[in-house]
């Protein structure tokens, strides 16, 4: 039983990252802890490997419809182990806690962007 | 600027982009995703579509970097699990780009917002 609830999860997962283009790992990682039993490290470092797959599938899938800049994605990509290493040196400097709320006042703030630009169109 | 190529002076912003995904993803455990797509929309001009295969395509190198700097947290991959279960997510992203091509743009944007929305509410109450 909670087997199906992790797969009908995964295919959420999946499905959310075709439409909005992100890894799916919002909705893999819960699945794996609270449905299979993994721990937080694990259940993270399993959903890396969802999400790798999930991304390579999407993207073959949204070349196939002409919606992939590839160049584009590949300096988007290559640089973001620096920005890991800028996130490592922030969080042992800011409170764990004043940045959640950070973050989440951003995705609050892109959240009405978008909306409204989206409207304007 | 959201048709062609981009040009090289624009070069640090998807420098910085990648940068910002790194670094969120690294603090928050969310994906460079949440990110990438609306930056590039913002300051790109992308349209939804082309932000979100882009952005997947970037997810990809993300993701196998992320794996390879976390050398130790490789070892707690649970393989056979995670291939099992990367079956219905296979079917979901598939299912998910088929339908982002029957409904508007604008409509991407919302369900973007909304799950920005889950995100922020998810980290206030934690």
């Amino acid at each position: 039983m909670s087997e199906l609830a992790a797969i009908l999860i995964c295919l959420c997962g999946g499905l959310t990252g075709g439409l909005v283009g992100v890894g799916g790992g919002v909705l893999f990682v819960p699945a794996l802890t609270i449905f299979i039993g993994l721990t937080q490290v694990e259940a993270e470092a399993t959903s890396l490997l969802m999400i790798v797959v999930v991304a390579l599938v999407g993207t073959y899938r949204q070349h196939g419809y002409g919606n992939v800049r590839l160049r584009e994605a590949l300096i988007i990509g290559a640089l973001s182990p620096l920005g890991v290493l800028l996130g490592v040196v922030i969080a042992n400097n800011v409170s764990e806690r004043a940045l959640q709320l950070s973050f989440a006042a951003l995705a609050l703030f892109m959240a009405a962007q978008l909306v409204r630009r989206a409207r304007a169109v | 600027m959201p048709a062609g190529a981009t040009p090289d002076h624009a070069i640090w912003k998807l420098a910085a982009i990648g940068t910002l995904a790194g670094a969120f993803s690294g603090l928050f455990g969310v994906g460079g995703g949440t990110i990438i797509v609306p930056l590039l929309i913002f300051w790109f001009g992308y349209g939804e579509r082309l932000a979100t295969g882009t952005s997947l395509a970037a997810i990809i190198l993300i993701g196998l970097l992320g794996a390879v700097a976390q050398g130790g947290i490789y070892g707690n991959v649970h393989v056979g699990t995670g291939l099992l279960l990367a079956i219905p997510a296979i079917f979901g992203v598939v299912l998910g780009t088929a339908i982002q091509q029957r409904i508007p743009q604008r409509a991407v944007s919302y369900l973007f917002a909304l799950l920005l929305v889950a995100i922020a509410v998810e980290l206030i109450l934690s």
